[in-house]
């Protein structure tokens, strides 16, 4: 994972939620080498009732006692990543990695919690009657896929996964993708049609700057989602050699500063620069990054002629990107595309598969065609990145008052 | 075909002109021949090969999907090329670059059906999804990206530094690949001529006038005629080398619209022969008297006619010019000439579906003023209630493509205004996507309970000026009751919201409108800030407006 080398040690506030830490570090593919505590008493479910189930605020783990990713405050809620349908403000206490705690602290302020504790990766926390560890999701920065480890009555060992949201595909701006073996894994299908097959970003890229080459005289405006899908743009920009100053919406500098605390090395980044009146201000033939939400609002009409561009794995088909009034829609996502998915699900080795967000029914079906079980949760609440994205434009924008 | 797939990729997302015309030109520019000349006879609908049928993209892509998934997919993407495009499993290594548009435009064209299916795949696993999406589109002919051929044709002139009138001379005498045209273009060959049989022919466009403008000239100089409410065709006729005959019929655009109008060219290829071009209104004229645009509608866009629609409403030809006749281009020739060889023309074919424009006697611009007003106080009787209007042609004026200034005016009856209430507001598209600029409005009409309430009665995205634009956006934002997705309710009451100027052509019924009625191009024609909406017009003002239905059904 990224290294935040200038941020104070978040630690653990007072005790963790067991106060039984257990740090060994264990390597994926090889058994747990610590002991996993007790059983609960056995659910009448089985093993998977024990370990997860559904409730309003959304995923529990009755045997650990906490949530994940909960939806409405909870006493314990163990927070995979820093986007605003996953991590949310007034839990009791979170348990996180240290860059979505400070995702969290700069999106809700320091207070978003009663207590935090950073989870480091790969290490293993004793939870209630579970085994608790975190690994990179290759999703945004800090991105973590939570494993929980609990014994049966009988003694029996299960591992399960929850994901979060994930990505396979390489990304200079954050941890990649571990694969963690385990018996039950809880996906997203975010992008779960086959149809969803992300091209290689660098080509989407070169597309884009391509487009720059045309209209050197057009502001192209390109969406991307405040956290995460930003500073990969700007760091696959930087990467395809393009060194020029690139200019952030307000509601994107939080999160770039945020991301360049933790070492992410992005170039010459600058806020929009304030119009004078006499066409400065205006950035003809510069790129500038704002919230998909942003794109069609009257901020964007002080730029010269804009093209419209979004940066989504959505823009795969062209009535969404006709729909959101897209010149040039570029096909990156931060989420799994539709092989990935597969792969994924299959080289965990997990007999059990649930499915989360998305398009679940398609992933279902493809599992049930490979023998696995697999079960759509019917979560409600997160993304459809969309949704996040009209959280992430900044207060007012919507409305036309905010210009920076 | 990866640069072809580049092109419409592009285009397809596109909206601004001129970008767009860049884009375009970017494309002639650096794009080799033939396949430059072949994407643009695609962009205009000059290719011609047996297109592949969506049963058969339907097939190929079942032999290599899962069909559950196939159908989700569908579902969710909505457009079978697409989904197909998408869902191609990747072959592994992609030869698309080696793969020309040129190969497989030629190839198409000498295929026969059953070899369509091997051919389709290998070149689908031959690209990448946006080469597969462009191939899918092109073979099933199914290409609605918004290009005109008026487009295509500025491109090639900005492109090539000339004037597009030049270039949509000679552009119907040309086949694709189109290599004269680029020659001629580049200056590496002559100028192209026309050969076809039965050939289009740039019109000439009329500029409209006011009544103040037309006060400054002088009435001798000029012809008035009806300005008739239905589409300005040219019927093309002539003999093939075999001395058959052969008649076409052009749309205005240039588009081959012989299809849909059996009847016409029935005539024009038989009984009522000839060797040349008519230029005029295309009608229905049923039992005499000329039918209104609403009862033309019945025969428009649409690609071939029912013996029972050619009954219920048969097409007319209104001719008021002759472009060429017996090999003769009369395009150089005073109007008064041109005019006195159709009137011989149209007596001798002596066709109850062909009739000479009639004219508008006036000795000065009060009289011609007056006929407008009234055409049915005039000799036309109930064909009136199918005119929009005068045209003016100069007497000495040569026939000339393009929008000329001078030689030819149209007159239009002023429209129909209505006084109505802003009730919905929706964000525009492109250029005006940041702005509210599809309004809804509605009139006032008494509800079941005696109290009066608003009915929507159409919706106007156009008319305002961009000043008027920022003024009705902010007031939209400042009073917004109520979202809907991207539509926005706005305050109206009888106190408080506002009052639109409606400006309209026509009014007919329509059950599909919940007030039942509908406008035709209806557009803002002044904001009325100062009325407040209780003032606004009742429905029952509006319905008084309707137009006849049309014939009763024989």
């Amino acid at each position: 994972m990224a290294r935040r080398p200038d941020l104070p040690e978040q630690g653990l506030q007072g005790e963790g939620p067991t106060g039984n830490e257990i740090r060994k570090s264990w390597a994926p593919g090889e058994p747990p080498q610590h002991d996993v505590p007790d059983p609960a008493p056995a659910g009448p479910l089985g093993r998977t009732a024990d370990l997860l189930m559904l409730t309003p605020q959304g995923l529990y783990c009755p045997a650990g006692g906490f949530h994940i990713d909960p939806l409405r405050p909870v006493e314990r809620a163990l927070v995979t990543h820093g986007h605003a349908d996953h991590a949310r403000a007034g839990h009791g206490h979170v348990l996180a990695t240290a860059e979505t705690l400070a995702i969290m602290a700069a999106r809700y302020g320091e207070n978003f919690a009663g207590s935090s504790q950073a989870a480091a990766p790969g290490v293993s926390l004793a939870i209630g009657h579970t085994t608790v560890s975190f690994f990179p999701a290759g999703h945004v920065l800090g991105s973590a896929q939570i494993l929980i480890e609990a014994r049966d009555a009988a003694g029996r060992l299960t591992r399960l996964v929850a994901s979060g949201d994930y990505k396979r595909e390489a990304d200079p701006t954050c941890a990649a993708f571990e694969l963690v073996p385990c018996d039950i894994f809880i996906t997203e299908a975010t992008f779960a049609l086959p149809i969803f097959r992300h091209p290689p970003a660098g080509a989407e890229i070169a597309r884009l700057l391509q487009s720059l080459h045309l209209f050197p005289e057009r502001t192209h405006l390109v969406g991307a989602y405040a956290l995460g899908k930003a500073q990969r743009l700007i760091a696959l920009l930087r990467a395809a050699g393009y060194d020029a100053p690139i200019y952030m919406h307000g509601a994107i500098e939080k999160i770039t500063a945020l991301y360049q605390r933790f070492g992410i090395n992005l170039g010459d980044v600058r806020p929009v620069p304030a119009r004078d009146g006499r066409g400065g201000g205006d950035l003809p033939g510069a790129i500038v990054l704002c919230p998909p939400g942003a794109l069609q609002d009257r901020w964007s009409r002080r730029f010269a002629d804009p093209a419209h561009a979004l940066a989504s794995g959505w823009m795969r088909t062209r009535a969404r990107a006709r729909q959101r009034g897209v010149e040039l829609p570029l096909v990156i996502s931060d989420h799994a595309d539709w092989p990935d998915l597969c792969r994924t699900v299959v080289e965990t080795g997990a007999e059990e598969i649930r499915i989360t967000h998305g398009q679940e029914d398609a992933l279902a079906h493809w599992c049930a065609t490979r023998g696995l079980t697999a079960l759509p949760l019917h979560l409600l609440g997160y993304g459809d990145d969309d949704a996040a994205a009209v959280e992430e434009t900044a207060p007012g924008a919507a409305t036309g008052g905010a210009a920076s | 075909m990866k640069r072809f797939a580049g092109l419409i990729d592009r285009l397809s997302f596109e909206r601004g002109r001129n970008a767009r015309l860049r884009i375009l030109r970017d494309y002639f520019a650096t794009t080799p021949d033939p396949d430059r000349g072949y994407a643009l006879a695609a962009l205009t609908g000059g290719l011609s090969f047996a297109s592949a049928k969506p049963s058969l993209i339907r097939q190929l892509i079942s032999e290599r999907t899962d069909p559950v998934l196939f159908s989700m997919s569908y579902d969710y993407v909505g457009d079978l090329s697409e989904t197909a495009a998408l869902l191609w499993p990747d072959a592994g290594e992609q030869v698309g670059d080696d793969l020309s548009l040129g190969a497989v435009v030629e190839t198409m064209a000498a295929a026969l059906r059953p070899q369509m299916a091997d051919l389709l795949a290998s070149w689908l696993d031959a690209l990448d999804e946006t080469g597969r999406w462009a191939l899918l589109k092109l073979v099933t002919g199914n290409f609605r990206i918004g290009i005109s051929a008026r487009l295509a044709h500025m491109a090639l002139a900005q492109y090539a530094n000339r004037d597009v009138n030049e270039i949509e001379a000679v552009w119907h005498g040309l086949t694709p690949p189109y290599l004269t045209l680029f020659a001629w273009l580049e200056g590496r060959g002559p100028r192209p001529g026309p050969q076809e049989i039965a050939p289009f022919r740039a019109p000439m466009l009329a500029q409209p006038i006011n009544e103040t403008e037309l006060r400054q000239l002088h009435p001798p100089d000029f012809v008035a005629e009806w300005k008739w409410d239905g589409i300005r065709v040219q019927a093309a006729a002539g003999t093939d080398g075999d001395g058959a005959p052969i008649a076409r019929l052009w749309s205005r655009n240039g588009e081959d619209i012989s299809a849909a109008f059996p009847d016409l060219i029935a005539e024009l290829a038989g009984k009522a022969h000839f060797d040349g071009s008519i230029d005029g209104e295309l009608l229905v004229v049923h039992a005499g008297v000329v039918q209104s645009f609403n009862v033309l509608q019945q025969r428009l866009n649409r690609k071939s006619a029912t013996s029972k629609l050619q009954l219920q409403y048969p097409a007319h030809i209104r001719a008021w010019d002759v472009l060429a006749l017996n090999g003769d281009d009369l395009t150089a020739l005073p109007w008064t000439e041109r005019r006195a060889r159709l009137e011989t023309l149209v007596s001798r074919l002596d066709s109850s579906r062909i009739s000479l424009s009639p004219l508008v006697a006036f000795a000065s611009w009060d009289e011609l003023a007056a006929a407008r007003a009234a055409p049915a106080a005039t000799d036309l009787g109930p064909d009136a209630a199918a005119v929009e209007g005068c045209m003016l042609k100069r007497r000495d004026s040569p026939y000339v493509s393009g929008r000329p200034r001078g030689p030819w005016f149209k007159w239009k009856r002023d429209p129909h205004l209505i006084d109505a209430v802003l009730m919905y507001a929706q964000r525009g598209h492109g250029k005006r996507s940041s702005f509210h600029s599809d309004f809804t409005f509605g009139v006032w009409r008494t509800g079941d309970d005696g109290a009066r309430l608003l009915t929507p009665v159409g919706k106007a995205y156009f008319g305002f000026t961009d000043e008027e634009l920022g003024q009705l956006d902010r007031f939209v934002r400042a009073n917004t009751i109520n979202r809907f997705g991207p539509v926005r309710e706005v305050t109206h009451t009888a106190d408080q919201g506002l009052v639109l100027e409606i400006a309209f052509e026509g009014l007919r019924r329509s059950p599909r409108h919940k007030s039942g009625v509908a406008m035709r191009f209806p557009r803002i024609h002044r904001i009325r800030w100062d009325k407040p909406p209780g003032e606004a017009d009742e429905l029952t003002t509006l319905e008084r407006l309707l137009e006849p239905d049309g014939p009763s059904t024989t």
